[in-house]
């Protein structure tokens, strides 16, 4: 029998993984891809309580369904800043940015 | 949802999830993370949320992800040189994961939530007319609100992409 808790340990350990790879790789669109993943792994749960608590579709679905919308808009200025940014430095890689640094 | 199938559509999604952070060319990674996303949301069907399940594949597997892929080939990234790890950022970075997956099995070794899972009871409608209605009435003013965020997204992203910023 599957439970809620399994649910919630599936999804905490997808939250792992991208908030692994947002730590440990240096590739900005990975690291994004990372971001992607963590959102993902917060809709599941959600779903997960929704469907634990209510029988129908409940506020969870709702939620869900604004967290992606605004997540796609995310993705599309987040990659338009990463375009912008290999204009001007030719690099995806955050060690090689460090204007601020100086 | 069997248990067969769900430990196999999760093992499905961690394992590719695992596959977009081990991977050195962004291209695979990429591509992994798709097969991840519809491992997801064959959980979603699991949990009898099929209009989430199907949007999930149409915004995120199709949408979201082609863009990404879009603009790693815009790009041109190669794949990585290997370079020295920072040694830092993996070794902070790995404590603070497995600190954290330690936390989560710690929690939910004491979780309350260990009972199955209720009936699913139909309404007497699908879910995606359920979520319509609630749209356009409970949630009337959250959705007209991403209505404009999603504008002002537009109308940056054409900013940022213009050659020149003047």
């Amino acid at each position: 029998m599957v439970t809620l808790n399994d649910y919630l340990l599936v999804s905490g350990l997808f939250f792992a993984l991208g908030f692994a790879g947002v730590l440990m790789r240096r590739n900005l669109i990975v690291m994004f891809m990372g971001l992607e993943m963590m959102l993902n792994a917060a809709n599941l749960s959600l779903v997960a309580f929704s469907r634990f608590s209510h029988s129908g579709a409940a506020a969870g679905h709702m939620l869900v369904f604004f967290i992606i919308t605004v997540a796609a808009a995310e993705v599309a200025v987040g990659l338009a800043i990463i375009v912008a940014l290999y204009r001007a430095k030719q690099t995806t890689h955050v060690e090689d940015i460090a204007k601020l640094r100086s | 949802m069997s248990p067969i199938l769900f430990w196999l559509f999760s093992a499905l999604m961690l394992g590719f999830g695992a596959a977009v952070i081990l991977n050195r060319n962004p291209v695979a990674s990429a591509l992994s993370l798709v097969v991840s996303f519809m491992g997801l949301s064959a959980l979603y069907f699991g949990l009898d949320a099929y209009f989430i399940g199907v949007i999930q594949v149409l915004v995120y597997a199709g949408a979201v992800m082609v863009l990404f892929l879009f603009i790693i080939m815009l790009l041109d990234l190669k794949t990585e040189k290997s370079r020295r790890l920072n040694a830092v950022a993996f070794i902070g970075g790995g404590a603070i994961v497995l600190a954290f997956v330690g936390i989560l099995v710690n929690v939910l070794g004491r979780s309350p939530f260990k009972q199955p899972f209720p009936a699913f009871e139909h309404a007497g409608t699908t879910e995606a007319v359920d979520i319509g209605m609630k749209l356009f009435s409970e949630y009337n003013l959250p959705f007209q609100a991403i209505g404009v965020l999603i504008l002002v997204a537009t109308i940056g992203v054409v900013v940022l992409s213009k050659r020149e910023l003047n």
